[in-house]
């Protein structure tokens, strides 16, 4: 087996120093008639040739979104990832290294991720941000939570933008954990208001910005409203990119923001792993959930980074920390910071120029068709299309003709037939002209 | 409470320190924060003009800069290539971390994950284009069912803290669904502190058990704690002393008997692979723990990955998404009838799980059986070859991991804390400190199957030196350790009372003077 | 004249009228190591005798301290926030965390004197 290094003699070697038998005499404790004899039923040991061969086979059974053109949003987008940054972080000192618990010999992980940190505080328009969650609906749970403990209310009222996967993910939360969610119905149109929600109970008002349906909303009368009634804004970002255009929810008075980060330097790889971005102000930083690394110095006075505020975590609070969360998307982190600092200031701006300009193009080809309306004024690079027939079919008529063309918003709303002729469509930098027609002629035919 | 960092520099033992002009040594070399070497209108990327549209976010727009430096690509290479020099890792020399298992990541593994069909598949595109992520999905759910003897699997954690709350949201919501969500769970005081963190954010009561002079869960305690109020038990077997529950099943049946549930902790799973099921032990729920046991790399502190292996009798509450095989070959259920909730956007850490597939493919049934009786033989060797100088924390032998307490360590005046620096100083990364807390100035040390025995000679030639090298007297070194990395013990307290969490653009707050 | 007496989870208190001055002994601080952070009650708050009062957190560590009388805190040492080494360097003086106007007086006399503590740190050698 090519990844143990004992050989049988190394193996008889050890056993007669430890002064046992057999490695069978080392797992004494197990009780008898539970210890398995020999291998369970599962395949045998594989060369490096057989596992490509297999894993490579079931990967042909897929249609990579690379391989063809390609419009899918709602919470995950297809960006280009400059090859620098793969390459750096399968360094295998950063890709094999555990969490910095010994900050000696981990400069390196704490110094990249006190540069995220910095990097999610300046996008989003924030005081402070952490060391990274598992991915955007798990921190928008988190900053509920947070809301709640900082506001000792226990009721968030939840946006009809907020992605649905979010939206469900923090309901989880409050049936288990004790807190009222008050969801408010899908908003498609991106018209609803939710200040009247607000009530005396109310510890947070979760907005998403882009909201799912692609709306782009000026959040100060919210953030206002909020603070009138002792409430927090929690703004939730799907789609990091587009705040290299946008406005950030800090300069519009959120007290948390949240964000998938997973647009800069993570593939789209089914789902996951992505990075969690949390954010928030200087004054809520003890009742942040997460690790947090922080500048200190070493003995001689150098400059150097350590995890800190560790007593609102769980290996010290126990019960009484402000999360359970552990291990958190370290790598991904790494990946997120780099492909930030290549682009850089002018890098981010016209990236975001480019798929909004791309977004936008597409907008006025789609919604020219016949029978399509296209629901949105404003719009970042993602928008809703009212189809005339259900946007499930048509999505996989599309696919046929080797289009992904959107996801319907009935896979997320499955619930409700008054969606189901709603398609998010989102247009990235990766959309090239050609994919442009290619998208507009499908859809023409799907549509005849 | 744990022992507080002792804080003091001690001055180099017999050797004239030299100061370089740059503050570099040699291949240490100084690098400043991004923020510090930025340029206006530098970048790394070079992008197309942008087409002309019709502008729809109007007033909308950011007004000033966001602040971002800008940086070549060379630039951007050296920085991380720098960076990264300063870690410690696996690929580097023996990483010991109890409990955390940090063994051999498989190059393989990341070139399966990022196959084109896997890397750049849409968690969101129509299920017919995405059937062999489905099967991948199926495939790695059949191994974990088939090595823990369980007949389900909910895979969407996201590690394995992810896992516990998955498996306690799942006990609650079977609970509730016979009407009786109860109010305890019991916790044993060796657990990791994720456990108790856990059941409280379900809203559980933490009830914390006793352990009994072998380390282990103290059975009679335990039974005289449990009541029709006790929601379940959450353990850790193999448990955090490394040691094997054997009244294990007695536990099972006792909780049972009051009508809770077995939760495992399963971040020890990689001592018994292959070996013993824990479907065969009374288990209702245990999480496993990707990035340790089927080692899946743990990049400076995740992504993890924690699927949750679950009983019959828990299985219809999982939580959505989960893979069936339905009529045109695969469906993912995304709204499931009993299911109590979702944990996370999307439907797992699918890289993950490419990766766990291709490394237990590569093993198969016999290798994985060999990896676990592997680490469980370097575990004991260490044993046996510390056991002498160092002071073993329970008699015996172990099982994926050796523990051992400061008694020999007593007198002397150096600390757990102060001996793992030395260690640094030697090459090694340090064992895990301090924990579990059952255990007084605790050194627990995980070799993992993927060390050779020659290595572990030289691990325990060093450790057996620095143990000795303690009792001698010199413990004016031990505090001033270490000595040659790119930084030296750093000031947590400072870190603490006047948290710096950002760059500034103006110069930051000068800290310690 | 004001007395100081102790309670079992090491917390002094200073008993002037129907004021008293509570804080943690030097014992406490000792233990606890470097204090980077204090979590002081809001004034107005109405507390029961070993009931949560306050956090003491260190770099490693956070513990809860408990109100060794019943009352209403009247007054908080506001300065800790900013300066938490106080904690360490005067934990019987400037040190202190908060005052309490005392509900029941008679709960002072079933507190150690310094002597009784001094023997009771001792038994935990």
């Amino acid at each position: 087996m090519r990844y143990l290094p004992l050989t049988d003699d190394d193996r008889r070697g050890m056993l007669a120093a430890i002064g046992v038998p057999s490695v069978d005499a080392l797992y004494s404790d197990v009780p008898r008639k539970v210890l398995l004899d020999g291998p369970v039923d599962l395949p045998g040991f594989k060369s490096e040739l057989e596992v490509e061969r297999h894993i490579g086979a079931l990967a042909a059974k897929n249609l990579g979104a690379a391989s063809c053109p390609s419009f899918l949003g709602a919470g995950a987008y297809r960006h280009h990832i400059p090859a620098a940054v793969d390459h750096l972080i399968q360094r295998g000192e950063f890709l094999t290294s555990y969490t910095p618990y010994q900050p000696e010999v981990t400069q390196g992980t704490l110094q990249y991720l006190f540069e995220f940190q910095t990097q999610v505080a300046l996008l989003t328009g924030m005081d402070v941000a952490n060391a990274s969650m598992y991915d955007g609906a798990t921190a928008t749970a988190e900053a509920v939570m947070m809301a709640n403990r900082v506001t000792r209310r226990r009721r968030a009222v939840l946006s009809g933008g907020l992605h649905p996967h979010y939206r469900e993910t923090i309901e989880t939360h409050g049936r288990f954990t004790g807190f009222e969610v008050t969801s408010a119905p899908a908003d498609a149109n991106g018209a609803e208001d939710l200040a009247k929600q607000i009530d005396g109970n109310t510890s947070c008002v979760v907005v998403q910005n882009p909201s799912f349906f692609g709306h782009v909303h000026d959040l100060s009368t919210l953030a206002k409203a909020c603070h009138d009634a002792g409430a927090l804004l929690v703004v939730a970002v799907t789609e990091i990119v587009s705040l290299g255009l946008v406005t950030p929810p800090g300069e519009m008075g959120a007290d948390i923001v949240t964000a998938e980060g997973q647009s800069l330097g993570v593939p789209l790889s089914f789902g996951g792993p992505y990075v969690g971005l949390f954010a928030t102000r200087d004054k809520f930083i003890r009742q942040m959930p997460g690790r947090l690394t922080g500048q200190t110095v070493d003995v001689e006075g150098k400059r150097g980074w350590v995890l800190t505020l560790s007593t609102r975590e769980q290996h010290i609070r126990r019960e009484k920390a402000t999360s359970n969360i552990c291990t958190n998307s370290g790598l991904c982190a790494l990946a997120f910071n780099i492909h930030l600092t290549l682009l850089g200031e002018t890098g981010l701006t016209k990236l975001a120029e480019i798929n909004h300009a791309t977004a936008s193009r597409l907008a006025d080809r789609l919604g020219a068709i016949p029978g399509v309306t296209l629901l949105n004024e404003t719009l970042f690079n993602e928008f809703t299309l009212a189809l005339p027939k259900p946007a499930a079919e048509v999505v996989e008529a599309l696919a046929k003709r080797r289009v992904l063309g959107g996801v319907p918003v009935s896979r997320l709303y499955p619930d409700d037939p008054s969606l189901a002729n709603l398609l998010l469509v989102a247009a990235t930098e990766t959309v090239s002209d050609e994919d442009i027609a290619a998208y507009e002629a499908a859809l023409k035919e799907v549509l005849k | 409470m744990s022992t507080p960092t002792q804080f003091q520099a001690a001055p180099m033992q017999g050797e004239r320190r030299v100061r370089t002009i740059s503050g570099n040594k040699g291949l240490q070399i100084e690098e400043p924060l991004i923020f510090e070497q930025g340029m206006k209108g530098r970048s790394g990327v070079d992008l197309p003009a942008v087409p002309q549209h019709k502008d729809r976010l109007g007033a909308l727009k950011r007004k000033g800069e966001i602040g971002l430096p800008g940086l070549s690509e060379p630039q951007v290479v050296r920085h991380y290539t720098k960076l990264s020099q300063k870690n410690y890792a696996i690929d580097m020399g023996v990483y010991p971390l109890g409990s955390c298992t940090m063994k051999h990541n498989p190059r393989l593994n990341e070139k399966m994950a990022r196959l084109p069909g896997i890397g750049d598949l849409h968690p969101m595109q129509p299920i017919s284009t995405v059937q062999g992520a489905l099967e991948l999905i199926d495939q790695l759910a059949h191994w974990l069912k088939t090595l823990t003897n369980m007949p389900a699997v909910a895979m969407s954690p996201a590690a394995g803290a992810h896992g516990e709350l998955c498996g306690i949201m799942t006990i609650r919501a079977a609970l509730l669904a016979r009407g009786d969500a109860r109010k305890r769970i019991l916790v044993p005081e060796s657990a990791h502190g994720t456990n108790p963190a856990t059941a409280a954010a379900c809203g559980y009561e933490v009830d914390p058990v006793p352990a009994d002079d072998r380390g282990r869960v103290d059975l009679a305690a335990f039974k005289a704690k449990l009541g029709p109020d006790v929601a379940g038990t959450m353990i850790t077997n193999p448990n955090t002393c490394g040691l094997f529950e054997n009244d294990i099943i007695d536990i099972a049946d006792a909780i049972h008997g009051v009508g809770g549930y077995f939760y495992c902790d399963g971040a020890n799973f990689n001592a018994i692979v292959g070996r013993v099921r824990p479907g065969d032990l009374g288990i209702d729920a245990m999480h496993i723990n990707l990035h340790k046991t089927f080692s899946t790399p743990h990049g400076g502190g995740g992504p993890g990955s924690g699927p949750v292996v679950l009983s019959a009798a828990l299985a219809p509450y999982a939580p959505v998404p989960y893979v069936v095989h339905g009529p045109n070959g695969f469906a993912l259920v995304e709204r499931g009838e009993q299911a109590f909730g979702r944990l996370k956007g999307f439907h797992g850490q699918m890289g993950m799980f490419v990766r766990a597939l291709a490394y237990m493919m590569s093993h198969g049934s016999d290798g994985l059986r060999q990896a676990s009786g592997d680490a469980v033989l370097n575990a004991n060797y260490i044993l046996a070859g510390l056991k002498d100088e160092m002071t073993p924390a329970f008699p015996g032998t172990c099982m994926h991991e050796a523990l051992f307490n400061d008694e020999f360590l007593e007198g002397t005046d150096v600390t757990t804390l102060d001996f793992a620096k030395a260690m640094i100083d030697e090459g090694y990364h340090p064992m895990t400190m301090y924990f579990p807390l059952v255990v007084h100035g605790a050194l627990l040390m995980e070799p993992t199957e993927t060390e050779s025995r020659d290595g572990l000679d030289r691990y325990v030639e060093v450790v057996k030196g620095l143990a000795k090298r303690a009792k001698a007297g010199d413990a004016a070194y031990f505090k001033g350790a270490p000595y040659h990395t790119p930084r030296r013990r750093l000031d947590e307290t400072l870190a603490a009372r006047q948290p710096v969490l950002r760059w500034k653009p103006e110069a930051p707050k000068k800290a310690a003077e | 004249m004001s007395e100081v007496r102790y309670s079992q989870e090491h917390e002094w208190v200073k008993l002037e009228g129907d004021t008293a001055t509570i804080g943690i002994t030097h014992y406490a601080q000792e233990q606890l190591g470097d204090v980077v952070f204090v979590d002081l009650p809001e004034v107005g708050k109405k507390v029961e005798k070993g009931k949560e009062l306050a956090t003491v957190e260190s770099v490693k560590a956070a513990s809860e301290v408990y109100a060794p009388l019943s009352g209403e805190v009247v007054e908080v040492n506001s300065t800790l926030s900013e300066t938490p080494a106080t904690v360490n360097e005067d934990a019987l003086g400037a040190g202190w965390f908060a005052k309490l106007k005392v509900s029941d007086k008679s709960q002072f006399g079933s507190l150690m004197d310094e002597a009784a503590y001094k023997k009771y740190v001792e038994g935990l050698h």
